[in-house]
């Protein structure tokens, strides 16, 4: 094992940066976007709704692998030539983004109907209602599962190995045919998987303690 | 501060019992002697390749493995049983098939596996059974003749991960990126959505794959050796010897000959005739 980070310590670097980086990209967008979409699920206008609803359904209920093949082959075929890096990013991006989408929608809807009610009744407009008093709330509730979606997506993020994204799955793929050596290669690439994410978990047990 | 010292003893223990488990087991089948419990048995396991046409493809409609390696796989389990001798098939890839040879899931890996120096310090080889060479597989047109031509900036040139012809291309086309993918199928699609100009391996399975898609063409020759072996674990050497004796006898009686032109017969850019034994 020390041999296997001795002999492909900048393979292994290399696929910690791409899958520290494509985790960061996606976990920035799919909080964006998944609670946008929480937002359009509940408010009182029916078309954003059904565009939600349908958006979380299809996303939600897809293999991730399949996503991400899509773009990695088909996208290039019509539209533009993206990477894998690209491909496996954007279908991580979407489908998380689905699964915080329900996760914050669960948030919201948790918040006492009344503080809506009450906020409206003091002037707020919806979206200002939204904003200043039901989101924050939400968003308090929903740390612990987003939490587990958080480290869901860094380990879905070895999806990136299939189209070549040169992630930290990719390399220690590569490493363990070249070495031959796949059970080693593999607890390695636990371990730098486990570095990512211990962390990630004990903060937000942090922001849990520190908010709830 | 006490916080972080529970993070780090959190660390510690998790990575200490990844390196517990990682240690179970050491002692296995592998270790025995695989002619004596093949005799007992009377069953040879066989890891063949499940994803490549002529070599060992999965016939979807009875879910069987067919191909070259399959069909000699059964030759030499006849031989060196007696004709009752029962040859089992695992589907392996390139990643899967040391690991399951290692731990004695399979008796022999004979999947498409060329005889090379690194590979030798793991386990041992049979004879040869299969000269093939790596090549190119390209669009229909394209401009790539050689591989020459993608010793380039900005030539993408896709693999399989696991097979050494990708690192082959690191030898003939130092400026070429390397894109490996999983299976042939998966760089078969990255080839036609455009992701590589060419996608290489050795020239069997290509021909293989330009049999499937007639848009697209083996190209400039083969620029390697790639002798295929029977892989089996080290420390067995009366298996090794009754696999070459049975390769021998296989090929002395003409079966050789009548298999790889059941295969490769009928396959445009292969010369069979080149190829007998």
């Amino acid at each position: 094992m020390i041999a296997i980070f001795h002999n492909y310590g900048g393979l292994l670097l290399q696929g910690f940066g791409q899958t520290l980086l494509c985790s960061v990209i996606a976990l920035f967008f799919s909080l964006i976007v998944g609670s946008m979409f929480a937002i359009f699920e509940t408010t009182p206008i029916k078309f954003l709704r059904v565009i939600a609803r349908i958006y979380i359904e299809v996303f939600r209920n897809i293999p991730l692998l399949v996503i991400t093949m899509f773009f990695f082959v088909v996208i290039p075929m019509f539209v533009a030539k993206i990477n894998g890096f690209t491909a496996g990013t954007i279908g991580l991006t979407i489908y998380t983004s689905a699964f915080i989408a329900e996760t914050v929608r669960s948030g919201i809807n948790s918040v006492d109907p009344g503080q809506m009610e009450g906020a409206r009744a003091n002037g707020l407009s919806w979206w200002q209602a939204m904003r200043h008093i039901v989101l924050p709330q939400a968003f308090r509730y929903v740390i612990p599962p987003l939490g587990n979606q958080f480290i869901n997506l860094v380990k879905n993020s070895s999806v990136l190995a299939f189209v070549a994204g040169f992630d930290l799955m990719y390399q220690g793929n590569v490493i363990a045919s070249d070495s031959l050596n796949t059970m080693s290669t593999y607890i390695c690439i636990g371990i730098l998987y486990l570095i990512i994410t211990l962390p990630l978990s004990y903060w937000m047990r942090y922001l849990e303690k520190k908010l709830a | 501060m006490k916080k972080l010292f529970r993070l780090v003893s959190v660390i510690i223990s998790s990575l200490a019992l990844v390196l517990v488990l990682s240690a179970c087991g050491s002692k296995s089948l592998a270790d025995q002697n695989v002619v004596t419990r093949a005799k007992q048995t009377n069953t040879i396991t066989w890891g063949v390749k499940a994803d490549t046409k002529l070599f060992g493809l999965m016939d979807v409609k009875n879910s069987q493995i067919k191909g070259f390696e399959v069909d000699m796989a059964k030759a030499l389990t006849k031989q060196i049983l007696g004709p009752k001798g029962k040859a089992d098939f695992v589907q392996v890839t390139s990643s899967t098939r040391m690991p399951l040879l290692k731990n004695g899931n399979i008796d022999a890996i004979m999947a498409t596996m060329t005889i090379t120096p690194e590979r030798l310090k793991q386990v041992d080889f049979s004879r040869s059974y299969f000269d093939a060479g790596q090549s190119l597989l390209v669009k229909k047109g394209s401009s790539v003749k050689s591989v020459k031509d993608l010793n380039h900036k900005g030539a993408t040139v896709l693999g399989v991960v696991g097979s050494n012809s990708v690192q082959n291309v690191a030898k003939f086309a130092p400026k070429a990126k390397v894109l490996q993918l999983s299976d042939y199928a998966q760089a078969m699609t990255a080839l036609k959505s455009g992701q590589g100009e060419a996608l290489t391996t050795d020239n069997g399975i290509l021909a293989g794959m330009s049999v499937e898609n007639p848009g697209y063409v083996l190209t400039g020759g083969a620029f390697t050796k790639e002798p295929y072996g029977i892989a089996i674990n080290k420390g067995q050497p009366e298996f090794k010897r009754d696999l070459n004796t049975a390769l021998t006898k296989v090929e002395q009686s003409g079966q050789y000959n009548r298999i790889l032109k059941k295969w490769f017969g009928n396959v445009p850019g292969m010369n069979v005739k080149e190829m007998e034994r």
